[in-house]
Parts: C-alpha cells; sequence; structure tokens
C-alpha cells in the first residue's frame, strides 16, 4: 500500500531517456531522486528511436571537418531559426560527451572499419578507404540537413540500446522507480512547485509526491493526431498538460509538429531516416525518384519537414500509389543489399517483415508522411527550468528548451535526451540541495482532493453521452486533415472550431466502465481534456502564425516571415478559460542571422531590425514571459560577441 | 483470397484482483475480422466498443517495446505483431504465467526485471570513472555487433513464461536474464572476472539450472540465438572452475 503522501529530493515524471539521465546527474550529486513512469522504463518510447544520434566526433571520412559548431549551424539551419541558438550552442558542444558517455554505460556502437567500405551517395555506389587510425572509434552515418555524416548508431536500434544503458545506470545508482504511475496534477503555489498528484494504474489510488524540485519528461503530443502518428500509445503530452493546466506555465510553439516522411503505410510504425542516410530513394507510382528534382542538392536527405511536404505535393498531384487505405509512396532499399539490411537496418527489415509482410531485400516499402515529433512543449530556460513556476522543469520531448526550433534535425532528438539529462540533471540538483522540502502539506491534500473528486465525477456521471474512445478518434481525424503538413486559415479555424465544440462534448461524455482499480476506461478519461487542450494550443498557435516557417506550412501564407514572426509562441490556459491565451517573445539571442538554409524555399520576407537590436531586446522581453534568471547569464554559451568581432 | 469476412471469437481471461467480486473466468467476445488486423487493434477494438474494463498492455505497437506479451492460443507471443490471418477463428488469450497478475492479460514483468537486473548487477562494472575530455575507447565493430545482439532482447517476458524452470522456481533467470548476462560478460568494458561471474551464473538459479527444452528460443520475438547464449556461459563459467581449481 502506498501512503497518501511520500517525500523525496528530486522528482522526475518519466522513465524515457531525458527523465532517467536527469534522475542520474541528481543521484550521481547526492539527491534522493525518484521516477515515476505509465510503463517500466525500458517500454518507454525512447526505444523506438532508430537511426542515430547526433555528435560531432567526425571520425568517418565523410564526416571530416565536423565540429560542434558545424553540428550548431546545421541544429539551427534545420530549425528555420525557430531555435533558441544558445541552446542549440550547448546542445551541439556537448553531443560528443553525451554519445560517449553512452559507450562508457554500454551502448554497443557501430564502429568505424578501417580500409574500404561500400557506401550508397546519392544514388551512386561508392567504395571510400576509412582511415586504419581511426578502426574501433564510434561510426557514423548520414542523416537528413547535415553537413557531415554525424550520426552515431547501434544498428537501428539506437535509441533501445541507449535506453537500456541509461537503465542500467538507474538500477546500478538504486534509483527509485515506480512504474504504472500516472501524473495528474501539479502541486504548487503560484510561484513555486512543490510536487505532483499521481494515480496508481495498478489500483485506481491516487497519491501525493512532495518534491523539492519536480522535472516534467513526459514526451511528446502525438497521439492527438490520433492514429496519425509514430509514436506509441503512450504520447498523451501528458506533461505538457499539467503545465498548461497551471495556468502560470506558458507551452513554446505548439504549432511545430513534425511529420516524419517514411512512417509504414498505413500502420504508421516509424521507419529510420537512417534507410535514407545509408543511401535509400523515395519512389512515386511511376518508380520516378522526385527528390532529385525537388531538392537537387540534398535530395532525399534534405530536412524531413521539407522532404515531407514534396511528398504530400506528389500525392496531390496524383503521383502517390492508390491503396484501400489512401494514398502512398515506395522507399526502396533493395539495393543496399540483405546483408546489410539484416544487419545495419535489422529492425527495419524486421518491421517490414511483420507489419507489411514484406522482405526489403526485394520489395519496396509503402511510406507516407506520418506524425512524429513534438517541438513544441513546457517552455524552460537554458537550464531546463520552467517559466514561472521555480522548482519545476522539464526535458527532452516535452520540453521546448528550444533547440528544434521549427524542425527538428533526424537524430538531434536522441541527443537532446542525453545532453539535457546532463546539463538541465546537474541545475536540478545545485536547485534541490539548495531547497527545502516545505512543511505545509496542505497544497499537497488540496491538489489530491481536486483530483480525487475529477476521478469520481467521471465514475458518477450518467447520460448519454460520446464514448472518450469516439472523442478521441474525432480529434484525431480534425488534426490530421486540418491542422496536419499543409494548413490554412479557413481549415485551422474550423478545427479550432471542432475541437472546442469536443471540448464541450468531453466535459458531458460518459464512462462504460465504473468498476474498481486501474480502471483503463478511467484513466484514458482523466487523459483526454489535457489532450484536447493541447489540441487547441496547435490550433491556436498554427492559425495565428500567419507565414510558413519550417514543419509550419500555411499555404495562405507560404513564406518565412522574418520581419514579423521571427518570435515563438507562447500559450497559456487560465483556470476556467474557454480557450487559451497567446502571446509571443523572441526566439533568443540570434548568432547566425537568418538566411537560407541550404534546402527547401530560398524565398523569405527579411526582418527589419538590426541583429544587434533584435538581440538587444531578447533579454526584457523573455523576462516579461515569466522567463526565470537562469544560472549563468544569457548569453554565455553563445559565441556571437566574438564572431561579431571577426 | 476469399472476400468473407471472419467472425473472430475471442475467448479471454478475466480476474481484477482490485476487485472483490471479481473470480477468474473467461469472457468471450465477437469481432469481424479486417485485413491486416493484429492482436493490438482486436482488443483495442473490443475494449473501446463491448467492454471498457478489459485490461491488457501495449505501447509502441511495432514489436520493440516489450510491453504486450500474452498467451496467445496457449503459446507465449507479442499481441502487437500477432496477425489475426495466422489464427484461428477461435482465439484463446491468457496472461503470461511466472509474472504477478495485473489484471485480466495484464502482467507485472517490471518489477521481474527490475528484480533480475539488480541480482545480477546487469550494468558495466566500469574500470575507470568517465572521463568527459577523452576520445571513446576502440572496440572492434565485430564485438560491438556480438554486444549488439545479445542488447537486442527487448525484455517482453515471453522466454521466462514458456521456460517450464522459471515456472516452478521464481529465482531462475531464465532466458532474458542469462541472456543479460552472457551481453555483460562479453563486453570488454565491464570489468568483472570469471570468478566473479562464477558467482552469479553457475547454479540452479542461473544457467546449471536450465533443463534445455529450449522453448525459451522458440517462442522469443527477437529469435535471440539463446541456445549459443547457454552454451557461452556454460564454456565460461566451467573454464573459469578448472582453471580456479
Amino acid at each position: 500500500m502506498t501512503p497518501q503522501l511520500i517525500t523525496t529530493d528530486v522528482l522526475v515524471i518519466g522513465g524515457g531517456l531525458a527523465g532517467e539521465r536527469c534522475a542520474i546527474e541528481a543521484a550521481a550529486a547526492g539527491q534522493e531522486a525518484m521516477i515515476l513512469s505509465l510503463v517500466p522504463p525500458r517500454r518507454s518510447h525512447s526505444c523506438a528511436a532508430q537511426g542515430g544520434m547526433q555528435a560531432a566526433l567526425g571520425n568517418c571520412v565523410k564526416a571530416e571537418g565536423d565540429s560542434p559548431h558545424v553540428h550548431f549551424l546545421d541544429t539551427v539551419r534545420g530549425s528555420d531559426w525557430g531555435a533558441d541558438q544558445e541552446v542549440a550552442s550547448i546542445f551541439a558542444e556537448e553531443a560528443p560527451i553525451a554519445v560517449r558517455e553512452l559507450a562508457h554505460f554500454g551502448v554497443p556502437w557501430s564502429r568505424v572499419r578501417g580500409g574500404k567500405n561500400k557506401y550508397f551517395i546519392k544514388g551512386e555506389s561508392v567504395e571510400i578507404d576509412e582511415l586504419l587510425e581511426n578502426d574501433g572509434l564510434i561510426s557514423q552515418r548520414d542523416f537528413g540537413g547535415t553537413a557531415k555524416w554525424r550520426a552515431c548508431y547501434a544498428a537501428a536500434g539506437t535509441g533501445h540500446a541507449a535506453l537500456y544503458a541509461v537503465d542500467s545506470e538507474v538500477v546500478r545508482l538504486g534509483i527509485t522507480v515506480r512504474d504504472r504511475v500516472e501524473a495528474i496534477s501539479l502541486i504548487h503555489d503560484g510561484s513555486r512547485c512543490t510536487g505532483v498528484v499521481a494515480r496508481c494504474l495498478r489500483t485506481g489510488k491516487h497519491f501525493a509526491v512532495m518534491a523539492k524540485a519536480t522535472v516534467i519528461a513526459t514526451g511528446g503530443y502525438g497521439r492527438i493526431y490520433g492514429g496519425y502518428t509514430t509514436n506509441a500509445t503512450i504520447n498523451y503530452g501528458d506533461g505538457a498538460a499539467l503545465a498548461l493546466n497551471t495556468g502560470i506555465v506558458p507551452l513554446g510553439n505548439m504549432e511545430a509538429v513534425q511529420f516524419h516522411p517514411t512512417a509504414l503505410s498505413p500502420s504508421g510504425i516509424l521507419i529510420t531516416e537512417g534507410c535514407r542516410g545509408d543511401g535509400g530513394y523515395l519512389l512515386d507510382k511511376n518508380l520516378n525518384r522526385f527528390m532529385v528534382e525537388a531538392e537537387p542538392e540534398k535530395q532525399e536527405l534534405a530536412s524531413r519537414d521539407v522532404v515531407s511536404r514534396h511528398m504530400m505535393q506528389c500525392i496531390q498531384d496524383g503521383n502517390g500509389v492508390d491503396s484501400p487505405n489512401g494514398s502512398h509512396l515506395w522507399l526502396d532499399i533493395r539495393h543496399l543489399g540483405e546483408e546489410h539490411l539484416t544487419t545495419k537496418l535489422l529492425e527495419v527489415f524486421d518491421i517490414c517483415r511483420d507489419f507489411a509482410g514484406i522482405n526489403p531485400a526485394h520489395d519496396l516499402i509503402p511510406v507516407r508522411p506520418t506524425q512524429h515529433y513534438s517541438m513544441g512543449g513546457v517552455r524552460v530556460n537554458k537550464d531546463g527550468e520552467a517559466y514561472g513556476l521555480a522548482g519545476l522543469y522539464a526535458v527532452g520531448e516535452a520540453a521546448c528548451w528550444d533547440m528544434h526550433g521549427f524542425n527538428r534535425l533526424g537524430g538531434n532528438s536522441l541527443a537532446e535526451t542525453l545532453v539535457a539529462g546532463r546539463v538541465v540533471g546537474a541545475r536540478v540538483a545545485e536547485y534541490a540541495a539548495g531547497a527545502t522540502l516545505q512543511a505545509n502539506t496542505a497544497p499537497a491534500f488540496d491538489a489530491l482532493g481536486v483530483a480525487q473528486q475529477q476521478a469520481e465525477t467521471w465514475l458518477t456521471r450518467e447520460g448519454n453521452g460520446r464514448s472518450v474512445y469516439e472523442i478521441r478518434d474525432s480529434l484525431g481525424e480534425i488534426m490530421i486533415t486540418k491542422v496536419g503538413i499543409f494548413r490554412n486559415g479557413k481549415d485551422l479555424e474550423s478545427a479550432v472550431h471542432d475541437i472546442q465544440a469536443l471540448i464541450d462534448e468531453c466535459s458531458h461524455a460518459v464512462l462504460r466502465h465504473k468498476g474498481p482499480g486501474a480502471n483503463p476506461e478511467l484513466a484514458f478519461a482523466l487523459r483526454l481534456p489535457g489532450m484536447l487542450r493541447l489540441a487547441m494550443t496547435v490550433a491556436m498557435g498554427a492559425l495565428a502564425r500567419s507565414e510558413s516557417r519550417g514543419a509550419h506550412f500555411r499555404t495562405d501564407f507560404p513564406l518565412r516571415n522574418d520581419r514579423e514572426w521571427l518570435k515563438r509562441t507562447l500559450a497559456r490556459w487560465q483556470p476556467d478559460a474557454h480557450s487559451p491565451t497567446l502571446s509571443y517573445e523572441p526566439v533568443g539571442l540570434l548568432d547566425l542571422p537568418p538566411g537560407h538554409r541550404g534546402y527547401g524555399s530560398d524565398e523569405r520576407i527579411e526582418m527589419d531590425d538590426s541583429i544587434n537590436d533584435y538581440n538587444g531586446s531578447v533579454e526584457d522581453a523573455q523576462q516579461r514571459e515569466g522567463r526565470l534568471a537562469s544560472v549563468d547569464p544569457m548569453g554565455s554559451r553563445l559565441n556571437y560577441a566574438d564572431r561579431k568581432a571577426t | 483470397m476469399t472476400d468473407e469476412v471472419r467472425r473472430l471469437k475471442f475467448e479471454i481471461f478475466r480476474f481484477n484482483p482490485e476487485d472483490p467480486e471479481s473470480e477468474p473466468h473467461i469472457d468471450t467476445f465477437e469481432i469481424d475480422e479486417r485485413p491486416y488486423m493484429t492482436l493490438y487493434m482486436a482488443l483495442s477494438e473490443i475494449r473501446e466498443t463491448q467492454d471498457a474494463g478489459l485490461q491488457f498492455d501495449f505501447a509502441c505497437r511495432s514489436a520493440i517495446c516489450g510491453s504486450c506479451g500474452m498467451l496467445v492460443n496457449g503459446r507465449p507471443a507479442l499481441g502487437c505483431r500477432t496477425l489475426t490471418a495466422d489464427l484461428p477463428e477461435i482465439v484463446r488469450l491468457h496472461p503470461l504465467p511466472a509474472f504477478k497478475l495485473i489484471g485480466d492479460l495484464s502482467v507485472d514483468t517490471g518489477t521481474w526485471f527490475r528484480e533480475m537486473a539488480e541480482r545480477t548487477e546487469a550494468w558495466i562494472h566500469e574500470q575507470q570513472p568517465f572521463d568527459p575530455a577523452a576520445t571513446e575507447e576502440r572496440m572492434s565493430d565485430d564485438i560491438a555487433a556480438a554486444i549488439y545482439e545479445g542488447d537486442r532482447c527487448i525484455e517482453c517476458g515471453c522466454c521466462v513464461a514458456s521456460c517450464g524452470v522459471a515456472n516452478v522456481s521464481p529465482e531462475f533467470l531464465a532466458g532474458a536474464g542469462l541472456n543479460r548476462v552472457a551481453r555483460f560478460m562479453m563486453d570488454p568494458r565491464d570489468s568483472r572476472s570469471d570468478e566473479e561471474w562464477y558467482d552469479v551464473v553457475a547454479s540452479s538459479e542461473g544457467v546449471f539450472g536450465c533443463v534445455g527444452m529450449m522453448a525459451c528460443a522458440d517462442v522469443c520475438p527477437k529469435e535471440l540465438p539463446l541456445l549459443e547464449v547457454y552454451a557461452y556461459l556454460r564454456r565460461r563459467t566451467l573454464g573459469t572452475k578448472f582453471v580456479s581449481d
């Protein structure tokens, strides 16, 4: 039996890579850490990351000349200048350390084989002599939107290998993990967060956890797109909803939603970008490589937003392959050969066999762009501390830290989880070391009572309202048809209207099962209002943003507009309000001035301000939006002043 | 291919330990089969349209996370990648044995695997503390590939559930546990000596508890080479014993 109130120093919500790495940092610094997780941590969605983790190690011939600075440039260009460049800089510098640390924890990274190696590059088979002196160092493969080969990998099970290695460290350090537990609400007094109310998914019992520091590491919100996502069934965006429900902490750039070019059609299961990195092609119904014409320079390896748009355009132009489940395109990796496919891309081989009944060494793979990643999330400063609530942090996909801006590069999310886990974990540990547990337990018991009452309301509501699963399905259809890859004002207005209607329906929805215990339908019902609210912030953010940037593409405003929109959307939801309030802040200090990404459209509306004026406005503007002071001053990890001088 | 849609009949084990009125029993549900239907789709449909209290576990629905092990017509399998087309019209589903039941088809694998990891100290026993400034230690790509092969286990518990020994002797490490030990044993980064390994696996709880029926290898969804893994463990531990005596 769990008591109604338990305490710890550092509480981490989410047992994926970011949460676990953060807990390790806190535990190693002597803090008592506890992880709450919906599932046993090794079943977290981090395990589904396949192709690689970006870090500028530069060990392969095709990676020569790589450096954290080149990685930084690729990341900012990939973000379509929506990223916080200081965070991108911290990230790029620390990523090699994070990869090597994983090697120390036991990840069996694929290694450089000195001597002749055969690769496929832009449709050509080439032989490259890898340096003998680099034999045995961690190897890299090509990914989209990068100037160098930079994705470190363990076959196509990189996330799995990383998660198992990091979780073994969690076990070694004796960190308490409570699996099958869901966080329901944050305990706070308006200025400081002191823990969460949680619900046990074994017994259905609620309890409160009071902590000095609380970390949201719950991953993305892909499931607001229903089944049109590569995400696991557990990716509801529960952590983002926790923060939104405070009415204080804003969510950043919720409209920035990534579609992965190659999800298996129709199941939506991810097929790694590593397939194209290793030389795979995209083909239309006439077996034409349409990406060569669309993006002569990067071809299939432009950024995901760009490739996904070209694919959807190809389908809309009538060049998709018809099937009973809608049109798709082909991914061709046959030429890579069965040996390569059953070693370096083994997980892809298995998925094709198990879920499409095909052998990718002989058959084309049916693929279609599908929701994949949430660039938006809990808005935090560079230390990972949430805007507006001291003691609350967020890491990984759940956070808007914000190194991805409006488009994340493949392999940058795995790297972010480990880098942010290290960086933010250290700040969390410092904060916890200087804080004391609050002696007043009244707010915890108040929040506990509210959560229990919410569950009771569901269990006692009668009537003929819709089922929570029908509402979920309606939401998915709205999001994929009206808030998808190509967006426009009319559809987005309609989406906002439709989601509002679903929010009303949800307050009258009726459970079919009211039995004791965890009750899977009740568990889902408790998540649904949060999913609807997150969907509303996505749709309203997308409607307000009258430009196209990265993954956010408006057919009625097709240009990136740096004059008016070089800023981040912040969404807050006041208690009892019908809809969220949007406000804006500068994206952060600029080091690399806005320009052409090197792929995609080169047309844009230029900014009027000078870089200096823009940078001069950042700190005050972000502070007004609730940004808490970071331990080191803003800009301390960005070299823009030095580079300007040269 | 026939156009006739099959009517599938699911006979599902039911028991909710949290409900004092619940008794173990079998419930029957019928649904129409759809093309490429998996047990994930079928069970979701049953829960969402017929019995909202039905408990089961899925997460990735792509045979990667290991959440959805269950007995499918008596055989341990991952529900997410089991196609109904490969099954007869009557499908009997039970929870995996050898694990504590949470409810219906849901079992507590998390506790079992955490306990196993603690008991075998399933982490790299480092030789030196991590040096953030240093280049990585070298490793041959062949050794990395061999370790990766052992690292592919998704801890779904199918091998444990299929194991005659694990079902009667809860301490037995079973396929997943022994595979995990072998994975660290072959890793040159792990500092444990053969003598230390001997204490971990050379017992009836370890590799010598295996009676060689090898159902584990038959049901492993990842097709891990468990026979070779056990041979490797026996060879290493016996070799140690002869050398150290």
